[in-house]
């Protein structure tokens, strides 16, 4: 058992190795800024959730106690990576795109990293006050 | 066999580390940098759960989650910063 317990962490180890030497590869290989922002995700999802369950197993299986806080990690890894995806393909979007070069939204407004109509959340409080000229 | 599979992924990430360094310094775009930089926080990451298996301490794992944590915020403060001009409106 301590053998199969033993090829379990390292082939976790050696995936993550992997993922995580390709995702910071293809961060210094990849053409444009929107296709680098894809690979260090892999990193992220894939290379630190894979030693983070290698630490998990290797420490409830070796040293004999079950340790949280790498799902505590990993959780909140899974949780904020799509976060700042999102923010930095809008901050590629306001540096580099016009708008007319943007594909459609099929909402009937712009994209709302360019936008400058009232969006959804606006109920225009700012035009009511500049109309009743206070 | 663990300890060479340590050994392996120590080497791949210090490679990986030195790559995301590399994207720092030369870099076509600002979004490019603050995503390197976003990049070796989770390299860190990695690199401390390493040493933590490799030392067989958990006294790691609290660095491991501080990484996490300011290397998220800084990198939503820098994006933040780039869209806005300011960062608490």
């Amino acid at each position: 058992m301590d053998l199969f317990f033993e090829i379990l962490v390292s082939a976790l180890l050696v995936i993550s190795g992997i993922f995580g030497f390709v995702g910071s590869f293809g961060l210094v290989k990849l053409p444009e800024p929107m296709t680098r922002l894809h690979a260090p995700t892999k990193a992220t999802t894939l290379g630190v959730g894979s030693v983070l369950i290698a630490s998990m197993v290797y420490f409830a299986w070796f040293a004999g106690e079950v340790s949280w806080h790498e799902l505590m990690i990993a959780l909140f890894l899974f949780l904020t990576a799509p976060v700042t995806g999102l923010m930095i393909a809008k901050a590629n979007i306001h540096l580099q795109w016009r708008r007319e070069e943007l594909p459609p939204t099929g909402t009937g407004t712009a994209w709302s990293t360019q936008s400058d109509r009232p969006s959804i959340m606006d109920d225009g409080a700012d035009s009511r006050l500049v109309s009743e000229g206070d | 066999m663990i300890e060479y599979a340590i050994l392996f992924a120590f080497a791949c990430y210090g490679v990986a580390l030195l790559f995301s360094l590399y994207r720092v310094v030369i870099a076509p775009g600002v979004p490019d940098r603050i995503l390197a930089l976003d990049t070796m926080t989770i390299n860190m990451i990695a690199l401390l759960t390493l040493f933590g298996i490799n030392q067989g301490s958990e006294m790691y794992f609290e660095a491991a989650l501080l990484f996490a944590m300011v290397g998220f915020v800084s990198t939503v403060a820098y994006a933040k910063f780039i869209l806005r001009g300011d960062i608490i409106e």
